[in-house]
């Protein structure tokens, strides 16, 4: 009745003692290089310091000069993100139609793939795109405001470069994954590349196109207040200072306020693409 | 009629990407007066001739490894921190605590990484202690609310059984409902980890550690040559974990 | 097939406890909609006895499983179930108790991506400790164990199978073998052999009865195939319409009887029970 060869070896055995034993390996650097230490939330001097920063959450700020104050800060926060997304439209625009495949005219007499230097000249934008894109808008922020001052300028020039990669990348995408079909025949009957898109890929592509956009948009407003911290104007730059000063109702108000901020932005995007696509 | 209201949604937002150029009053003569440009020119070639010697070259790599470390640790604490708040955000505990950890949830993914290593320095001081904390708990907004909704698709029936062959709760959970949820859980927590390298490098700017910091310091001593070295690592680093991660998901997903 | 050549009647077979294992007095079960499941059950089942459950689709076998599963409680009426009546136990004592009650699922709820030994070994949570639990789930601890109860049911080799990749009458072979794990003291089996075909499904009750009778355990299993129920139980309770229709002993039991169990006027030209006088009584299966 019982099997002689019971005792098979677990065939996973091996493999999760190795990934243990690894992961156990990595824990202790990464806890000492992290210097994670919890302690610091509850400890004594610390936690009287924030006790006394938390207290002054409740209530949060509301005398009349510091709500003008914030209302002025939003309505910043708001500016930056739409003049640095219309910059950015600006200059996302013109690349994708350079860096996209779907205007190709050797694709015609070759089922949709360009022949390899159309691919190669299509490379520069492509990678300018990406540079664009990697490195972070705070980062693009930061150097502005070392450039030009602190103030929303830097704000608005971080995200024009940064979202310009990103909006020209998805909107390359967009044109490449809509039915070329009317598109390759615009072109082969001899019409321009810009008729072509302009009658063949953009009235399929407008609903997507918007919808991306008026997403980043809404990134571009959270964006806006991080890069704040470093100087960008905007309410950001507000928290920042009243951080520094330890005012708790003032941080309170303006976490509130940013918290409504978005809530009223997703709203309003979501009303936006419900209308157009 | 209806052609107007066709043209009133673009006339709207046209004005008000107007209205906003207005109200900002950029001040662009610092770019487009010829001092201006020439200074921004001076700037901005400092950054073309980075700083590659060596002493500079390991303090990015610590740098480098800082991030990597605090992004690490930040995510698995906001994996085991969302888990446990995504079991009563899931309904398993009743109805107050759903609301109750929902909105928790809530708060802690709606504020910014940035805003919270703020909040972190001013608590935990200077570091990227700052910043692990800023990660985890941000994090674990998002991981909570990922792994509560995976958690309403899995089916209760395994640890219900289990449940009624006398096990207590966690074993039945380990052994009824884990089994399934894992994949999911591994797969949202390397996604996000994915994202923590990126912000990891960025939180030193309030002081969290990291790259963010080596930058920050840099440029506040006017140091470009240093700085636009860092910038490259952070460049590189970036472009690595993509390439990376869009290799594992390749190799692993197919299963 | 072979004839289980039992000739001892059901209640004298185990004397040695007279105490019933459970009893049911006046037990009705109503569902959230308003069913009526069960009605006034009454019911005494003694140690060591092995019962089968038989009767028509729906009329109440699985709820009473449950019901004595301790999965339901009771509309009303009273439940006794291994010398405690199991709804006025607090929820640490009821968790016991359970741990003494094992069920066999019609469809066992095996997560698809678990393997064999950890969903077998999943059986025993209710006696380990949590340390011992969560260490078995990533190295299995009594891998000889399980490889066992598996050779019982000539499982032994899909030990690390997954279990998306076993058939139908593999996992309800692994369902059994995780209720022989587990060693209960009162056993209940809901369709255990439905996706078996004739000889592994008289081979796996086979297993079942001589693991009920090696650890003097209660067995109770409800089975669609009258013939195997016949054949393999020495007492038999045919439920219809969520009451006792007969409760006897497996050889007293008449066509008639069956006949009266399985009628259902609402299926035209269904095949006529034709009594014959043989011993072993040739059913169409319902």
């Amino acid at each position: 009745m019982l099997n002689p060869a019971l005792t098979q070896r677990d065939p996973a055995a091996r493999s999760r003692l190795l990934l243990t034993l690894v992961a156990l390996a990595l824990l202790w650097p990464g806890l000492s290089l992290s210097e994670l230490d919890l302690s610091v939330l509850v400890d004594g001097s610390n936690a009287d310091t924030m006790g006394a920063f938390l207290s002054g959450f409740w209530p949060p700020a509301h005398d009349t000069e510091f709500l003008l104050l914030l209302g002025r800060a939003t309505l910043e926060t708001l500016a930056i993100a739409t003049a640095g997304m219309a910059l950015a439209l600006a200059v996302a625009i013109p690349c994708a139609l350079l860096a996209t495949r779907a205007l190709s005219i050797s694709a015609l007499s070759r089922g949709g793939r360009p022949h390899w230097w159309a691919q190669a000249v299509r490379w520069p934008v492509r990678g300018l795109l990406i540079l664009l894109r990697s490195v972070p808008e705070i980062v693009w922020a930061l150097l502005f405001v070392r450039a030009v001052g602190l103030g929303p300028t830097a704000g608005v020039l971080a995200i024009a470069i940064t979202y310009a990669g990103m909006l020209g990348k998805v909107y390359a995408e967009i044109f490449e994954s809509v039915d070329p079909l009317p598109t390759r025949a615009l072109i082969g009957a001899g019409g321009s590349r810009l008729q072509a898109f302009a009658y063949g890929v953009l009235p399929q592509a407008t609903g997507e196109m918007l919808s991306y956009t008026v997403y980043r948009w809404e990134c571009a407003i959270r964006a806006s207040v991080v890069m704040g911290f470093v100087g960008a104007g905007g309410l950001g730059q507000q928290m920042d200072l009243s951080m520094r000063m330890f005012a708790g109702g003032e941080v309170a108000s303006m976490l509130l306020t940013f918290l409504l901020l978005v809530l009223l932005a997703d709203l309003f995007s979501q009303l936006l693409r419900r209308r157009f696509v | 009629m209806k052609s107007l209201a066709r043209y009133a949604l673009p006339l709207l937002l046209i004005m008000a990407v107007v209205a906003s150029f207005a109200y900002l009053q950029l001040d662009t003569s610092a770019l487009m007066s010829r001092d201006g440009a020439v200074q921004m020119g001076e700037y901005a070639a400092a950054f073309f001739s980075p700083d590659l010697s060596a002493p500079h070259l390991r303090a990015i790599a610590y740098g480098a490894l800082e991030t990597l470390a605090m992004s690490a640790i930040g995510t698995l604490l906001a994996a085991v921190l969302g888990l446990i708040l995504a079991l009563p955000a899931a309904g398993r505990f009743g109805l107050v605590t759903q609301g109750a950890s929902r909105l928790l949830l809530n708060a802690l993914r709606a504020i910014p990484e940035l805003v919270w290593a703020a909040l972190m320095v001013l608590a935990a001081g200077l570091g990227p202690n700052a910043g692990t904390l800023a990660l985890a708990l941000h994090t674990a907004g998002v991981l909570g609310r990922l792994f509560a909704e995976a958690l309403e698709n899995t089916p209760s029936a395994p640890s219900e059984a289990l449940r009624l062959a006398g096990s207590g709760r966690i074993g039945a959970f380990c052994y009824g409902t884990l089994p399934t949820l894992w994949p999911q859980i591994m797969a949202y927590t390397l996604y996000r980890w994915e994202n923590n390298i990126r912000m990891a490098s960025v939180l030193g700017f309030v002081g969290a550690g990291g790259l963010g910091q080596m930058l920050y310091m840099s440029l506040s001593l006017f140091q470009e040559a240093q700085a636009s070295t860092v910038i490259l690592a952070m460049l590189l680093m970036v472009l690595a974990v993509d390439a990376l991660s869009g290799w594992a998901r390749q190799r692993w997903v197919r299963s | 097939m072979s004839v289980s050549m039992l000739s001892s009647s059901p209640r004298t077979s185990l004397t040695n406890q007279t105490e019933p294992a459970l009893s049911l007095s006046g037990v009705s079960y109503c569902h959230a909609n308003g069913h009526v499941a069960l009605r006034d059950v009454d019911l005494q089942i003694a140690k060591g006895e092995r019962v089968a459950l038989i009767g028509p689709s729906g009329a109440g076998k699985t709820t009473l499983l449950r019901l004595l599963a301790t999965h339901v409680q009771p509309s009303n009426g009273e439940l006794e179930l291994l010398g405690c009546q199991p709804w006025t136990l607090s929820v640490g004592a009821r968790q016991k108790l359970r741990g003494r009650i094992g069920l066999i699922h019609q469809a066992p709820p095996l997560p698809p991506r678990q393997r064999v030994i950890t969903s077998v070994l999943a059986g025993r949570l209710g006696h380990w400790s949590l340390g011992r639990s969560l260490l078995s789930l990533v190295y299995p601890l009594d891998k000889n164990g399980v490889a066992e109860v598996l050779g019982k049911l000539d499982l032994a080799d899909k030990l690390y199978e997954r279990c998306d990749q076993l058939s139908g009458g593999q996992l309800q072979r692994v369902g059994i073998a995780r209720a022989l794990y587990q060693s209960p003291t009162l056993m209940l089996a809901d369709e255990p052999v439905s996706a078996m075909d004739p000889v592994l499904a008289a081979y796996s009750l086979n297993v079942l009865k001589r693991e009920a009778t090696r650890c003097q355990a209660t067995l109770i299993a409800s089975l669609h195939a009258v013939e195997l129920a016949l054949e393999h139980f020495p007492r038999v309770i045919a439920v219809r319409d969520g009451r006792i229709l007969f409760d006897k002993a497996s050889n007293t039991v008449t066509p008639g009887e069956l006949d009266a169990l399985y009628a259902n006027d609402q299926l035209e030209g269904f095949a006529r029970v034709e009594p014959t006088p043989s011993q072993s009584l040739h059913i169409p299966r319902c």
